[in-house]
């Protein structure tokens, strides 16, 4: 049998193709893929970023798990390099959010906001793990540091057992 | 260097010109407005204690009084990008808007690309196609690090680039509530081909160690295959930008002479604030469409830059 047959089998996640994310549960077709309500829920709850900042932006699937966003709509699937920029990572116990998301998203976000100092700063774009003296949540926090007069997120941090993580991606890292 | 000699009866103040492209070049960059205002990114070098100086021709480039303009917060955060300045005039030149959808055919590293995406507010869609897979990693890091969400990656061939993947009509209607940006033409297309890069000399001093006539003749022949393809894939009306890092004529007005020969386009006349030459119509044994002296030729003695070369088309008659 050729591998263009349809099938009887439920659809799965294609690694070569983005496919665009379903609405709600009810409209989801492929296994674990994340909906775009539930993404959108996320990205509430965990920084209070208004639901609304991703009006007028589609959601995307390549890869198992790596949602990627889009301005605007285009038709699903398609195959291409890339659609957008890179958002988050799904189907894993704890959803992680990418460096450039947050750069991009995070000044909206208004809870498990963290704001360094300049130096504790600097260690963090260096890709340093350093201690971090925080009551809140462990897990993800959009990393802060105040620059030309207001703060401005670093990027993503991971803090767990006293700790602030750095998933600063190497070629993002600096020496500052 | 001697490979410039050629250029002598092209080029005013020719002295000028074979000195200025034996400095190095000032560092410039572009103030990315996708993740922060001018005035922001200025208060931001301003505190970090790096000096700069305005360009009059546009407001986001700026010259940096430091050699690496990519160790500043500004950088880390995407509001600055170094980008050369004659770099930057060829999205300014095609001008896209807000909602338009445009396509970058040659982006990697994608400097232009993110520069069309911020002039149009990230709003809209670029279609930034790079045909070399080894260059797609730096387009595709580039367009993220400067928050870029309107741009989609490809990676073809331009001069038989298909619209197929942004010209189907979905039969799923899961997606009423935003709008499909499916279309079947580009408003906007920018052509910065590969080219022999003999105005990058000041950047890189080895830039002409390998130039020879057959590569010329040879690169000329994949920008005519490209700068028709544009021409082709971009709505009447719609506007094409050609631009090109190198002095040769081959590789300037002799493409322009010959797509314009072959396709369904005009040249039209831009301003840009910066001192230029015409482009010729007459080269060793050669002459050119006379409207090629639309394009403009900008010179390293002209404006302290590297070499560069940009024309802009209407498409249609």
């Amino acid at each position: 049998m050729s591998d263009d047959q349809p099938t009887n089998d439920p659809p799965t996640n294609d690694g070569q193709q983005f496919d665009r994310l379903p609405e709600t549960a009810d409209e989801r077709e492929v296994e674990g893929r994340a909906t775009r309500q539930e993404v959108v829920k996320w990205w509430d709850e965990r920084f209070g970023i208004p639901p609304e900042t991703f009006e007028g932006y589609s959601f995307w699937e390549k890869g198992k798990g790596k949602i990627w966003i889009l301005y605007g709509e285009i038709a699903s699937p398609i195959r291409v390099e890339a659609l957008g920029m890179k958002f988050l990572r799904t189907r894993q116990e704890h959803w992680k959010p990418t460096t450039n998301a947050v750069q991009r998203f995070g000044r909206r976000a208004s809870k498990n906001v963290v704001e360094l100092t300049r130096e504790q700063a600097q260690r963090f774009v260096r890709g340093e793990t350093q201690e971090l003296d925080w009551d809140g949540d462990w897990g993800y926090l959009v990393a802060t540091h105040d620059l030309a007069g207001e703060q401005e997120p670093l990027g993503v941090g991971l803090f767990v057992h006293g700790e602030l993580q750095s998933p600063v991606p190497k070629g993002r890292q600096r020496e500052l | 260097m001697e490979t410039l000699e050629r250029y002598e009866p092209l080029v005013e103040d020719f002295d000028a010109f074979r000195e200025a492209c034996g400095r190095s070049l000032p560092s410039v960059v572009r103030v990315n407005t996708i993740k922060a205002t001018v005035e922001r990114a200025k208060a931001a070098l301003d505190d970090e204690g790096v000096g700069r100086t305005d360009r009059e021709w546009s407001d986001a480039v700026l010259e940096l009084d430091t050699d690496s303009p990519g160790s500043t917060w500004a950088s880390f955060h995407g509001w600055i990008h170094g980008q050369e300045e004659v770099s930057a005039i060829p999205a300014e030149v095609l001008a896209p808007e807000p909602g338009e959808r445009v396509w970058d055919a040659c982006a990697a590293p994608g400097s232009k690309t993110t520069q069309i995406a911020a002039l149009m507010d990230d709003e809209g869609l670029v279609v930034a196609n790079d045909n070399n897979l080894g260059r797609l990693s730096a387009l595709r890091f580039n367009t993220e690090r400067l928050g870029v969400t309107n741009a989609v990656v490809t990676n073809r061939d331009a001069r038989n680039f298909s619209l197929e993947p942004f010209d189907t009509d979905e039969q799923s209607s899961s997606s009423s509530a935003t709008q499909s940006q499916n279309f079947e033409a580009f408003d906007r297309t920018l052509v910065d081909v590969p080219c022999s890069c003999e105005g990058t000399v000041r950047k890189n001093p080895t830039a002409l160690d390998d130039w020879n006539l057959d590569h010329v003749k040879s690169v000329a022949g994949v920008q005519k295959g490209i700068l028709r393809r544009a021409v082709q894939a971009t709505k009447e009306g719609g506007t094409v930008v050609y631009s090109t890092c190198t002095f040769a004529p081959e590789e300037n007005e002799a493409v322009l002479d010959h797509v314009l020969a072959e396709e369904d386009c005009r040249l039209v006349e831009f301003e840009i604030p910066l001192d230029s030459a015409p482009g010729i119509t007459e080269w060793q044994d050669e002459t050119y469409d006379e409207s090629v002296r639309k394009a403009k030729r900008f010179y390293p003695h002209h404006n302290d830059t590297g070499g560069f070369f940009c024309a802009k088309l209407e498409v249609g008659e």
